[in-house]
């Protein structure tokens, strides 16, 4: 607890010098907003702990994060540092490989309390990332941002910190992704089970050829300017559909087909031995 | 006339009160988006071991809510390590309510690999938590399938028919002819419901990619289904062994039974000659039960929860089988209808 003395600064990157790149998993994002929804009433802002790890090529991996109690007034900031080590002790219990990589805060922009926060981050990090979320959508949309420090100091007098913006990437790993669709409606019925998530995956194809037929007819029809590129790529997908002989073709579509029917048939089958054998087992009567 | 009114409106609040509330039947479970990916990242982390997490909520009328959720440390075989366990549950339900979350245990989750997740083990947990919370779901995720292109989520509930006779641990046929229960009433699958916040719907929609097509419409789309389905198949086939072996051991009590019982109607018989010869002879009869002779003694009836169990199991692949081959019917007719063209 102290007051802050540092100015902080903020610049937008003209020419960043370091290629660190911040990667962010969408579930850091829920989790913020969630504790911003659960937020105590009579703070603004919620602060909290970035884990993740930093990758080999340089690019800090944020894999989660959780939400550290604090108290905010107009020139003081207190964080509950017990509170975030129990917690980050009890997550790494769970899964020793992530680490402090930095923290968030909701709202946009940098404050000055900020700039005590991240000193306080970099005691325990080397080079922290601070992300900012806004949730207020002050900009007319939810701006997501990273920064990274830099201290500008004259001599031996320390100046100011400088937060420097870096360049955020999001990332989904495939099984989220099978959800995504859930994840952006306020509310849905029930999970879309295997076949009805086929048909919404065929209608995008479907539809993905018809958009290329529209261009292609547009091209031939002198609507719209041709680009070669783009022929090359829609010849070269044409051209990758395997040539066969409509016999060879046919031959192994059938077999396929009857090794997926047999199955098929195999499964009924357990089925109904199922049923059966639990009819005799409890029916049987002795005495 | 004010006072009658007043009696009657005491009476009926008594009446109230006395009778016992019913609890309205779980019907939904809905989670939030949060928990969900929680749980889908914890598992895919580790899998394929076998991770297990606590559900946090609120029990709401017929509507059981998923808000929050923590994956619980891989444990070790060790006895001391599980103060240590209890300590982190305790942590954490602490840590959660200081940032206002809801810290209600209302179940927890655990993955599995191909959907094998019938067993003993976990009857046992669902009863342990039973006994402390009313209402608890399990949630189980299959890791596996979500490189098919399906989210395998399902929420699951002991049905309470099969919570009365685990209790009295009497597997017996009678017991399960008088109360017609089946392995079908097992377990209960529950539907889910996902909800999220509007601030968090605001940002994913934000986000989303650009591209109309995702990394989810390659997998679905591929046609290789050949090792799932051969695991599969394995799984099955080693079920039905498992299963014949139960079976077995049924056939076995049988004949034994049947046995002992023509040794009871044998050595009866032997005595009823004896009494007529004794009878005759003017001594006493002897009793015509022994129940210190071996042949007497009951031969116990091997429980069925295992065999239930098995049978859960199998009718689980093959339900599986059939939607992966529902799959792959529609690939092969799309490439066959792309080849034609």
């Amino acid at each position: 607890m102290a007051a802050s003395e540092h100015t902080a600064l903020q610049f937008t990157p003209v020419l960043s010098s370091s290629s660190l790149l911040a990667k962010v998993h969408p579930l850091v994002i829920f989790n913020i907003c969630d504790c911003y929804v659960r937020r105590p009433d009579q703070a603004e802002r919620v602060i909290g702990t970035l884990l993740g790890s930093v990758l080999p090529d340089g690019t800090v991996d944020i894999r989660n994060s959780y939400a550290v109690p604090h108290n905010e007034s107009s020139d003081q900031v207190a964080l509950d540092i017990d509170y975030h080590h129990n917690m980050l002790l009890s997550h790494q219990k769970v899964n020793p490989k992530e680490a402090i990589v930095g923290w968030y805060s909701t709202g946009l922009g940098v404050t000055g309390g900020s700039a005590l926060i991240h000193e306080f981050y970099s005691r325990e990090v080397p080079n922290p990332i601070h992300l900012t979320v806004d949730t207020g959508f002050r900009n007319g949309e939810g701006t997501i941002k990273a920064y990274v420090s830099v201290n500008l100091s004259l001599g031996d007098c320390q100046l100011a910190v400088q937060f420097q913006e870096i360049p955020v990437d999001f990332r989904m790993v495939e099984a989220e992704q099978v959800g995504f669709d859930i994840l952006k409606t306020p509310m849905v019925d029930k999970i879309p089970s295997d076949l009805e998530g086929m048909e919404a995956s065929m209608q995008r194809l479907l539809a993905l050829i018809d958009d290329v037929h529209k261009y292609v007819d547009d091209v031939v029809e002198g609507h719209t300017a041709s680009d070669s590129s783009i022929g090359r790529f829609i010849s070269e997908t044409v051209a990758s559909l395997p040539k066969l002989l409509p016999s060879a073709f046919d031959k192994l579509v059938n077999d396929n087909l009857q090794d997926h029917l047999l199955l098929l048939y195999l499964s009924s089958i357990t089925r109904t031995q199922l049923s059966l054998a639990e009819k005799l087992n409890t029916a049987a009567q002795i005495l | 006339m004010a006072n009658n009114s007043g009696n009657t409106v005491a009476r009926s609040f008594l009446q109230v009160a006395s009778t016992e509330e019913v609890a309205p039947s779980l019907r939904v479970v809905q989670i939030e988006g949060l928990v969900i990916l929680k749980i889908i990242k914890h598992c895919k982390e580790f899998s394929p071991a076998l991770v297990t997490g606590q559900l946090l909520g609120l029990d709401v009328g017929s509507v059981l809510e998923v808000t929050n959720c923590f994956p619980f440390p891989i444990r070790e075989e060790d006895e001391e390590i599980e103060a240590d366990g209890a300590n982190y549950q305790l942590e954490m339900m602490r840590c959660l309510r200081e940032v206002n979350v809801d810290n209600n245990t209302v179940g927890w989750y655990q993955s599995t690999l191909l959907g094998s997740f019938q067993t003993v083990e976990l009857i046992e947990t669902f009863m342990n938590y039973q006994e402390n919370i009313r209402r608890c779901v399990c949630i189980i995720y299959d890791p596996s399938r979500s490189n098919q292109g399906v989210l395998a989520l399902k929420a699951l509930k002991l049905s309470d028919a099969f919570m009365e006779l685990y209790r009295s641990n009497n597997f017996t046929g009678e017991k399960l002819r008088e109360r017609n229960l089946s392995w079908v009433d097992i377990f209960e699958e529950i539907p889910i419901k996902v909800s999220n916040s509007a601030l968090i719907s605001a940002f994913m929609t934000e986000l989303e990619a650009d591209s109309p097509i995702t990394q989810c419409d390659y997998d679905r789309l591929q046609l290789s289904t050949n090792p799932f389905m051969e695991r599969n198949v394995e799984f099955l086939i080693e079920c039905m062994d498992e299963l014949s072996m139960e079976q077995q051991k049924f056939q076995f009590y049988y004949r034994n039974l049947s046995r002992q019982q023509a040794q009871q109607q044998a050595w009866l018989q032997k005595r009823r000659s004896e009494n007529m010869a004794r009878k005759a002879a003017g001594e006493d009869p002897l009793p015509e039960e022994d129940p210190s002779n071996p042949i007497f003694k009951p031969i116990p009836e091997p429980s069925r929860l295992d065999s239930f169990l098995i049978t859960n199991q199998i009718a689980n692949f093959c339900n599986q089988i059939n939607g992966v081959s529902g799959q792959s019917f529609n690939r092969l007719y799309l490439m066959k209808a792309l080849q034609d063209s």
